[in-house]
C-alpha cells in the first residue's frame, strides 16, 4: 500500500441494524461472509419486500381490474397502493404519471417508439452523452433507423464528467430529444441533470433522465429537475426484478398512442373501433407484474423507514474510503473520477485482467462486477476492455472494502 | 475447488508469456473470436500448406485463462491436420463441459481442465478453440465471419 494513512471509518447510520433486515448478508459463500458489492447491476432485497411479496402470494393473487371478488380488489388495491407510494417517492403530479414497466430499458424504449418515433422526421436529432448505459444508446439507435433521425453523443472529459457547455453546443434546431443518465453505471458520475434539463427546456427539447442508478442513492423530485420522462427500475432499488417505473409528464402521456395492445389498455373494443383507457392504464397493457409492483412499493416504504440522511452519508463515507484504500494499491487506476459520483468505483489493476480479478475475488466471497457494464463506449473512451466495479448500498461496511482490497493485492500477487 | 486448480502454473506461465503471440504475414486465415461478456478479443492467424496448419499466431487481449488458452492451443495445433486439429478441438471441448472428460491424455493441454469448475469462465478457454474450428471448418478461410462466444 502507497498510502498508509488512517481513513475515517466512523459512520452515523446503523450498519449493523440495517444489514439484519437483509438475509442474504448473513449467508457465506465458498465458506467467507458474503460481501456483496455489485449493488449497481442489482440490489439485495429487504425482508420487508420479500415478506409483501410472499403476503401476496400466499394471500391476495388474483387477477386486477378485473373481477368483482374479494381477492381481485384486495390485489387491486395493493398494485394501486404501491403506485402511490411511487407518486410520492419521487414527487410526480398525479398517479396518471407513474407507468408500471418491467425496467429502466422497457421505459426508454416505450418513450423512443411512443413519444419520439410520431414526432420524428428525417434530419430530426436524439441527443445523449457519451456516458449511457445501452438502454440509453440502442432504443435511440433503432428509432433513428426508423425515421431517418440522427443520434448524437456530447462528450464527456477524462474525469468522466459531462459539461454542461459540450451538451448545449450540441442542441440543435433539430434537437427534438434530449436523454441522459442521472449518474452512470459504469462510472458513477453524477451528472448536472437539472441545468441539463433547462438548457433542453429553453430550447423546446424534450428531456428524458435514466435515473437506474440514481434511486437507490439520492433523493430525486421530478417536479424539481423538471424532465419530461424519468425511468428506474425495482430490483437496484432494493425491489423485485422486472418491475420498474416509467414516470411521464401527464400533459406529453395523454398525447401519445399507446405502445403495445391489448387488455386493461382499453375502455370498449369492436372490430371498427378500438376506445384506450385513461392513463396510466393506456400504457399497461396486459395482466402487469402484480407481485412485482407489490414489492417495489413495500421497497420504497423501507427505503423511508430509514434515516436516510444518514444512509447517505454512510454511503459517501464508503466511497471516499475505498477511493482512497483501493487508490493505495500500486498498480491500480480508478476510472471515472468525477467531483460528484455516487457510491462505485471502477478500476484496472496493472496485469491482472478485470475477469480473473472477479474469479479471485469470488473465491473470497466478495462479489463485483467485471466486464464492459454495458457500456461499451465509455470502455473504448477509456482505452480499456473492462473494468472491476464496486458499488456500494448502505449495507456495505468499511471492513469489505479492506478484503477488497485484500483481494486485489493477493490477484496482484498471483499474476506477478 | 480451488483458485490453484484454476490458475495452475502452466497457465499462469502462459499469460506471462504469450507463445505465438503477434502478427502473422502473409496468412492464409484470419479469424477474430469475441467475447462480449468479458470483451475478449482475439485475432488467429493461419499459414496453412497442404492441408496441414504450417503456422499459427495470435493477437489480441484477454484475461489469463483466455490468453493461456490460445497460447497453449497455438503450440498444440502446429503441423497438424485439420482433421486432427478438429479432433483435437473436440477433445479440449468435451474436456472444459464434461466431467467425466478428464483430458488426462492431452498433454499441456490438461492443465485448462481446472476451467470447467467455474462455468463462468468456460467461454474464455473455447473462445479460441471456437475461434480455430470456424477457420478449419470454413472451405473458404480467407473470408470469415467473426465468431462470438455469446
Amino acid at each position: 500500500m502507497k498510502n498508509m494513512a488512517r481513513l475515517d471509518r466512523s459512520t452515523p447510520f446503523d450498519v449493523l441494524g440495517v444489514r439484519r433486515e437483509f438475509p442474504v448478508l448473513a449467508r457465506l459463500v465458498h465458506g467467507k461472509p458474503l460481501a456483496y458489492l455489485d449493488n449497481g447491476a442489482s440490489a439485495q432485497r429487504p425482508n420487508a419486500v420479500i415478506d409483501a411479496v410472499d403476503d401476496y402470494e400466499r394471500h391476495h393473487h388474483a387477477n386486477i381490474h378485473r373481477g368483482v371478488h374479494t381477492l381481485s380488489q384486495e390485489a387491486t388495491a395493493l398494485y394501486e397502493g404501491a403506485r402511490d407510494r411511487l407518486v410520492r417517492f419521487i414527487n410526480a403530479r398525479s398517479r396518471h404519471e407513474i407507468i408500471f414497466v418491467r425496467g429502466t430499458t422497457e421505459a426508454i424504449n416505450l418513450v423512443a417508439q411512443s413519444y419520439a418515433r410520431p414526432l420524428l422526421e428525417a434530419g430530426d436529432e436524439v441527443l445523449v452523452t457519451h456516458l449511457e448505459h445501452h438502454a440509453n444508446i440502442v432504443p435511440w439507435q433503432i428509432l433513428c433507423a426508423q425515421t431517418g433521425a440522427k443520434l448524437k453523443v456530447a462528450p464527456m472529459d477524462s474525469r468522466g464528467e459531462i459539461h454542461i457547455e459540450a451538451v448545449e453546443a450540441l442542441m440543435s434546431p433539430r434537437t427534438r430529444l434530449f436523454g441522459c443518465a442521472h449518474v452512470s453505471n459504469a462510472l458513477g458520475t453524477v451528472l448536472p441533470v437539472r441545468r441539463l434539463i433547462a438548457a433542453a427546456k429553453a430550447r423546446g427539447i424534450a428531456t428524458l433522465v435514466d435515473g437506474a442508478q440514481a434511486v437507490p442513492h439520492m433523493a430525486v423530485d421530478v417536479q424539481e429537475l423538471g424532465c419530461d420522462f424519468y425511468a428506474f427500475s425495482g430490483h437496484k432499488l432494493f425491489g423485485p426484478t422486472g418491475i420498474g417505473v416509467l414516470y411521464g409528464r401527464e400533459a406529453l402521456l395523454e398525447r401519445m398512442p399507446p405502445w403495445q395492445g391489448g387488455g386493461d389498455m382499453i375502455l370498449a373494443v369492436s372490430f371498427d373501433k378500438t376506445t384506450y383507457n385513461s392513463l396510466p392504464y393506456k400504457f399497461e397493457a396486459g395482466t402487469p407484474n402484480i407481485s412485482g409492483a407489490i414489492g417495489l412499493g413495500a421497497a420504497v416504504d423501507f427505503m423511508q423507514s430509514l434515516d436516510l440522511a444518514a444512509a447517505r452519508a454512510h454511503e459517501h463515507s464508503l466511497l471516499e474510503y475505498a477511493t482512497r484504500t483501493l487508490g493505495g494499491i500500486d498498480g491500480l487506476r480508478i476510472i471515472g473520477t468525477a467531483a460528484d459520483k455516487a457510491s462505485l468505483v471502477s478500476f484496472v489493476v496493472a496485469g491482472v485482467h478485470p475477469h480473473d480479478l472477479g474469479t479471485i475475488l469470488d473465491e473470497d466471497g466478495i462479489a463485483v462486477r467485471t466486464g464492459h457494464h454495458c457500456a461499451m463506449p465509455v470502455m473504448e473512451f477509456f482505452k480499456v476492455p473492462a473494468t472491476a466495479r464496486a458499488s456500494f448500498a448502505f449495507y456495505n461496511t468499511f471492513g469489505e472494502i479492506d478484503r477488497l482490497a485484500a483481494g486485489i493485492e493477493r490477484a496482484r500477487a498471483l499474476f506477478a | 475447488m480451488e483458485l490453484n486448480d484454476l490458475y495452475r502454473d502452466v497457465i499462469l506461465d502462459h499469460n506471462r508469456r504469450p507463445r505465438n503471440f503477434g502478427p502473422l504475414e502473409p496468412a492464409d486465415a484470419s479469424v477474430e473470436g469475441f467475447n462480449p461478456m468479458c470483451g475478449d478479443r482475439l485475432t488467429l492467424r493461419l499459414k496453412l500448406a497442404a492441408d496441414k496448419i504450417a503456422d499459427i499466431r495470435f493477437e489480441g487481449q484477454g484475461c489469463a485463462i483466455s490468453t493461456a488458452s490460445a497460447s497453449l492451443m497455438t503450440e498444440a495445433v502446429k503441423g497438424k491436420s485439420r482433421v486432427e486439429a478438429l479432433e483435437l478441438f473436440d477433445r479440449v471441448h468435451r474436456m472444459l463441459t464434461d466431467d467425466a472428460a478428464p483430458g488426462e491424455d492431452l498433454g499441456k493441454l490438461a492443465a485448462l481442465s481446472g476451467v470447467r469448475e467455474f462455468p463462468a469462465r468456460v467461454k474464455c478457454a473455447s473462445l479460441c478453440w471456437h475461434t480455430l474450428a470456424s477457420a478449419l471448418k470454413s472451405a473458404d478461410a480467407r473470408n470469415l465471419p467473426a465468431v462470438s462466444t455469446e
